[in-house]
């Protein structure tokens, strides 16, 4: 406690404290203020596409970063949710009991997944996940009488919580904020709990923590579920925003791209996943107007990732902008011995 | 009364046998040594104890309590705690939360998501205390990284310690530490209050031989000599399988 060593590393540590509070204040404005700033509908929508794939990419970045079991089937969990809410719609249920079925389904979709894939780790867990995110995609293309096949469904409405309309993309963007800080804040608490702890410990020495008491397969278990509640949620947005649903949303593109999204802004650190998200959905919808083969383009941004920031976008970031710091921090006194030059 | 009783147990890995028909028998309060040399089999009877390796046959008992198809976590939450010989934390954490782990796998607070693990003030004071009796607390916020291999052995005790336990199974704690760290973990494991009856895998004769009460020899799995330090240093089988006489 009185490690003398450790009193500049407090100090920087108040001090960055404050600055990510201040940070966390500007940035809720600077969404707050995104469909007012930018004057097209199109940049609005894609904000909010953004904002939807920014909780898929939290709820993945639960398993992938703080679990460290890289789910290559959240596609399909994703799925299921925007199908249940289609389905349930079109048989003429409102829609809180569609959002609410959606959310069930949804989890027990997830609950599903877990357990047959949390039997084990590693590429085995990748194979089992894929393995399950295609079944569900198979069946959204095939199970026609449920999922309309490839034709998809549609959904007419838009929900009005509080009789507040979500028909305008301003006002669906402003909902689809409110529920991205609810599940930014919802990651946030989870990860500095004691299970958030329990997971990362599980994550780096599985041993270890069972032999601490811990049951391993349980804490991933509920954090499977967290990730698949995330992911659920994302899916239900993402039917009410596009109003349509086909299993090209639930295909093994999209699961990777999810993982695009954790692995290029960071995995296992909170902010990553929402820049990775905003980065894939920029490259892919806004940039892909000007560039046609906008794959190649985003291959290319990742594998610059992967060699100049490994760490990912966000932790990649601080990192050089510590370095930078560091190296002001030590020109200013060298200037100050040198004195003024003559 | 017997804190751990072990009995025929037997181990094999496809066709090769690693423990064979092993009995102990630890008083409550003893301090066990367990030595043989190098694929004996001490580390897989420490596993087969804690349950990290299910056994082919035999049995463990706990204070009277059969824990043979008791999990591993369970038999901790029942006053059983481990070291490992390769050095086994929480390398990005600081030395505070690796205890506070340790802590946290005994308390029901475990399963909690909603509340702040940093602002668990109880157990936070609770890892303090164990760091205090490993000399550690004044470096308790260091990053585990910035620690040196004597301190992370120190650590690994703290764990142990820190989940009260009725039965502490150290294997090797003096392994890779300078003469000056043994020491220091050799006073440290004699300050240890004879409620904790400790099992121990040592190769440092000299430092561990002051510590045990009785001692086990085993030899490719098997149980060769046992009994109390003059008896097994005298007996010939020692200094022909061990001591290399």
């Amino acid at each position: 406690m009185n490690d003398p060593a450790l009193l500049p590393v407090r100090s920087r540590l108040a001090g960055a404290v404050v600055a990510r509070r201040a940070a966390i204040g500007v940035a809720v404005v600077a969404l707050i203020a995104v469909p007012y700033a930018i004057q097209q509908i199109y940049y609005v929508n894609i904000a909010s596409q953004i904002l939807l794939y920014a909780i898929f990419a939290l709820g993945l970045n639960v398993l992938v970063g703080y679990a460290g079991l890289v789910s290559l089937g959240h596609a399909g969990l994703f799925g299921v949710a925007a199908y249940a809410v289609a389905y349930l719609l079109a048989a003429g249920a409102g829609h809180a009991v569609a959002i609410l079925g959606a959310l069930a389904i949804g989890l027990v979709a997830t609950a599903g997944f877990a357990a047959l894939a949390l039997r084990s780790t590693g590429i085995s867990f990748i194979m089992i996940t894929l393995a399950l995110g295609e079944i569900i995609w198979g069946l959204a293309y095939r199970w026609i009488s449920i999922t309309n096949g490839d034709n998809g469904i549609s959904v007419s409405t838009r929900p009005a919580p509080f009789g507040l309309s979500l028909d305008s993309p301003r006002a669906f963007y402003d909902a689809t904020l409110v529920v991205f800080l609810l599940a930014v804040a919802a990651v946030a608490i989870f990860v500095r709990s004691p299970l958030g702890a329990a997971l990362a410990g599980t994550r780096d020495q599985p041993r270890r923590m069972n032999a601490l008491g811990y049951h391993v397969w349980m804490i991933r278990f509920w954090a499977f579920m967290f990730s698949g509640l995330l992911t659920a949620v994302a899916g239900i947005l993402f039917v009410y925003y596009t109003e349509f649903i086909s299993p090209q949303a639930l295909a093994l593109t999209a699961s990777a791209e999810g993982l695009l999204m954790v692995i290029s802004g960071g995995a296992g650190t909170l902010l990553g996943p929402v820049f990775g998200a905003a980065l894939v959905v920029i490259v892919k919808n806004v940039v892909s107007a000007y560039i046609t083969r906008w794959n190649f383009m985003l291959g290319a941004i990742f594998v610059a990732i992967v060699v100049f920031m490994p760490e990912g976008l966000v932790p990649g970031a601080v990192r050089l902008l510590r370095s930078a710091w560091r190296a002001a921090s030590r020109q200013k006194p060298a200037a100050a011995i040198a004195g003024p030059k003559q | 009364m017997t804190a751990l009783l072990v009995t025929n147990l037997c181990k094999s890995f496809g066709g090769l046998r690693v423990t064979s028909n092993v009995n102990l028998d630890v008083a409550a309060g003893e301090r066990r040594l367990i030595i043989g040399p190098n694929g004996a089999g001490k580390t897989t009877l420490f596993n087969l104890i804690t349950g990290e390796l299910a056994p082919d046959s035999g049995s463990v008992a706990l204070f009277g309590r059969d824990v043979t198809k008791t999990p591993s976590r369970k038999r901790t939450h029942l006053g059983m705690a481990r070291t490992y010989q390769i050095i086994t934390l929480f390398a990005h954490d600081t030395i505070e939360r690796n205890v506070t782990l340790a802590l946290l796998g005994l308390s029901p607070l475990r399963w909690n998501p909603l509340v702040a693990l940093d602002r668990q003030q109880h157990l936070i004071a609770q890892g303090h205390d164990a760091l205090k009796r490993v000399g550690l607390d004044h470096i308790a916020a260091r990053p585990l990284a910035q620690t040196s291999y004597g301190e992370r052995r120190r650590v690994e005790i703290a764990m142990a310690l820190a989940q009260n336990p009725k039965v502490l199974l150290l294997d090797e704690p003096f392994a890779g530490l300078s003469i000056d760290e043994r020491q220091d973990v050799r006073k440290l494991l004699t300050a240890i209050p004879r409620d904790v009856t400790i099992v121990m895998i040592e190769h440092d004769m000299d430092t561990a031989l002051e510590l045990a009460d009785r001692i086990t020899l085993l030899h490719f799995g098997e149980v060769i000599v046992e009994g109390t330090r003059a008896e097994v240093v005298a007996d010939p089988r020692t200094r022909e399988v061990y001591l290399g006489e």
